[in-house]
């Protein structure tokens, strides 16, 4: 009876049971399992190790601030969405109002960055695309469980790509709720991105050990060599003769995430850099005009009829008291001017001067000085966001304003005419337009 | 035990812990969805998604770049013995053109026209232009990598001729 040879070093080894991976070895389907195809000289453990290393630290930074996004528009009104998340949320807090310009950073990043990561992300994809390729799939049961799990982080972070980058461009092709979407892909990535890290760190520290960025960064490209043989099958079994260098490959990358950042930073922070996020949508201003920043929902796609805006517009308070004003009472009130950004979650953002009525002034003339929360709501007659509940600080922030008059003039009926909320760091969204009631609640 | 486990299974249990872990989180975000009607379709783009990098745009780009570089291989051989060694002109094609395939795959909504209607409510401003600002951004991608060419060819050519009449 022929004893089964004993396992060398060539011969693999195969977890339980290990017929069926034995068998599964022997029968690639044609176009797999081939590894001379595959012949960049450049793929290698520490290359993907610096592309996983770059990733490691940035895209924390892109899931937290998401978070945190999640955490401004106030999910402890019910006002986030998705809402009813369960578990998956930070836990409760007020978001600040300082600095003003918090969310417009938050956003920023989460955005900007996130674009910026896209040219990474390919190339990390680049670097290990032979082992979708190779054969067998997987010696073991450990091996398929983590191919399913691999599955989870390369299609939930190319969801949150595809969803994001569609969203920032009004472009509804996927046919569902972006929030909902965004959000729980985020939540299925990063477990991925965890375990991912928690297995892989090892190998990448390993790997990122095995040779010196110095001094690939001067490696030319004719002196680059392909990285020694490895068992995870990242290295050409014949390569070609390199056209780049590893120092190549970096500035190629780096560089794309860099030129991404030119042309999509000017929609966050405006001004002059605007017209430099020359594909975006907010990389132009309507015009010159006072009123002629981005608009986030025009007056017509939000049905506001000219006549609901004007004379006989009134603005209804609720506190202990109930009063109503018109645009003109509310105007020879103390008025006050704050240069405040509006900020979108879809990361663009303007910075204008505002005046109007503080909104505890307000909340003083109805009584209720010491609000817990006001509940705004638009004369809008549809629309997910017609009304908007503010917190305690929000009400109560000496620049937190009902706003009449942008930069001087009156505000367009695209920006809220006859009165909009203004409140710093608050999502853009929040900050209702064409308001038509504030309840002051207490506690 | 430790070794009948991981000659049964593959590797360290904590390994398997962790990916419990991450299915259960997965699965758990599932679960808050599953009553939404659009879950199948969000699945079908999450599939999608994976589909279309690692079957669509990988092959194709591996394929662009094989081509091109084979022409140019080819290019090369023709005009070879006519003058000599020259600078390689094959990432002054890669470059322009992975940032022309990069703009378009971020910014193609815009380029292509889709999702006017919503563009207009939302800016109030129609969804136009960003085609011709991307071509041009493309020529000017591909301009500036040929004037870099012309000017490492220059120099390569100097420092060739310099050598040359060096004794």
């Amino acid at each position: 009876m022929a004893r089964p040879p004993a396992p060398t070093d060539k011969e693999p080894r195969y977890g339980f049971p290990a017929p069926l991976w034995r068998a599964l070895e022997r029968r690639p389907p044609p176009g797999m399992g081939s590894t001379r195809r595959w012949r960049s000289p450049l793929r290698g453990p520490w290359l993907t190790s610096i592309f996983g290393l770059v990733l490691l630290v940035t895209i924390p930074i892109v899931f937290l601030t998401g978070l945190l996004s999640y955490a401004a528009y106030g999910p402890q009104f019910g006002q986030a969405i998705p809402g009813g998340v369960g578990w998956l949320r930070l836990p409760h807090f007020a978001w600040p109002t300082s600095p003003a310009w918090l969310y417009q950073l938050n956003q920023g990043l989460h955005v900007i960055l996130g674009l910026m990561l896209i040219p990474v992300v390919l190339a990390k994809l680049w670097s290990v695309v032979p082992k979708l390729f190779s054969w067998p799939p997987a010696r073991n049961i450990a091996q398929v469980i983590e191919r399913l799990s691999l599955l989870l982080l390369v299609g939930a972070l190319l969801f949150e790509i595809a969803t994001g980058v569609l969203n920032i461009q009004y472009d509804y092709v996927f046919g569902f709720n972006f929030y909902t979407a965004h959000y729980y892909g985020a939540w299925v990535f990063i477990g991925a991105f965890v375990a991912h890290v928690a297995i892989k760190l090892p190998t990448m520290a390993r790997a990122l050990r095995s040779r010196s960025l110095r001094a690939e960064l001067r490696t030319s490209t004719a002196d680059t060599e392909p990285e020694p043989p490895d068992e995870h099958g990242l290295v050409a079994t014949h390569p070609d003769r390199p056209t780049l260098s590893r120092r190549g490959a970096l500035r190629l990358v780096g560089g794309g995430a860099l030129f991404i950042g030119v042309i999509t930073i000017g929609q966050s922070i405006g001004g002059t850099a605007r017209p430099l996020a020359l594909l975006l949508p907010r990389g132009r201003s309507p015009g010159d005009g006072p009123n002629d920043f981005p608009v986030n929902k025009t007056a017509t796609a939000a049905g506001i009829e000219p006549a609901s805006t004007g004379g006989a517009w009134r603005l209804r308070l609720s506190g202990s008291e109930q009063l109503a004003l018109s645009r003109d009472e509310l105007l020879a009130m103390s008025l006050h001017t704050a240069r405040l950004p509006i900020a979108c979650v879809e990361g663009w953002s303007t910075t204008q001067d505002w005046t109007g009525v503080r909104l505890r002034d307000l909340a003083a003339l109805a009584g209720t000085p010491q609000p817990s929360s006001a509940h705004v709501m638009s004369i809008q007659q549809a629309g997910a966001f017609r009304g908007a509940v503010l917190q305690a600080n929000q009400t109560l922030h000496p620049d937190s304003l009902l706003a009449l008059r942008v930069n001087g003039v009156d505000l367009s009926s695209d920006h809220g005419f006859p009165a909009r909320i203004i409140v710093p760091a608050l999502p853009g969204v929040h900050c209702t337009k064409w308001v038509g009631s504030i309840e002051f609640r207490s506690a | 035990m430790l070794r009948r486990w991981t000659s049964f299974y593959g590797a360290n249990p904590l390994h398997l812990l962790v990916l419990i872990g991450c299915f259960a989180l997965a699965g758990y975000a599932v679960w808050r969805v599953i009553d939404n009607p659009s879950l199948p379709r969000m699945a079908l783009w999450f599939v999608g998604a994976v589909i279309a990098h690692d079957l669509i745009l990988f092959p194709l780009y591996a394929l662009a770049d094989r081509s091109l570089s084979g022409a140019l291989r080819a290019l090369r051989a023709l005009r070879r013995g006519r003058d000599g060694p020259r600078v390689p002109v094959l990432n002054h094609v890669r470059v322009p053109a992975l940032g022309a395939g990069l703009t378009f795959l971020l910014f193609f909504p815009g380029i292509v026209g889709q999702g006017s209607g919503t563009h207009r409510a939302a800016t109030g401003l129609a969804q136009e232009g960003y085609a011709a600002r991307w071509l041009l951004l493309v020529a000017a991608l591909f301009l500036v990598s040929a004037l870099v060419y012309a000017i490492r060819a220059r120099r390569y050519r100097a420092g060739s001729s310099s050598r040359a009449t060096t004794p």
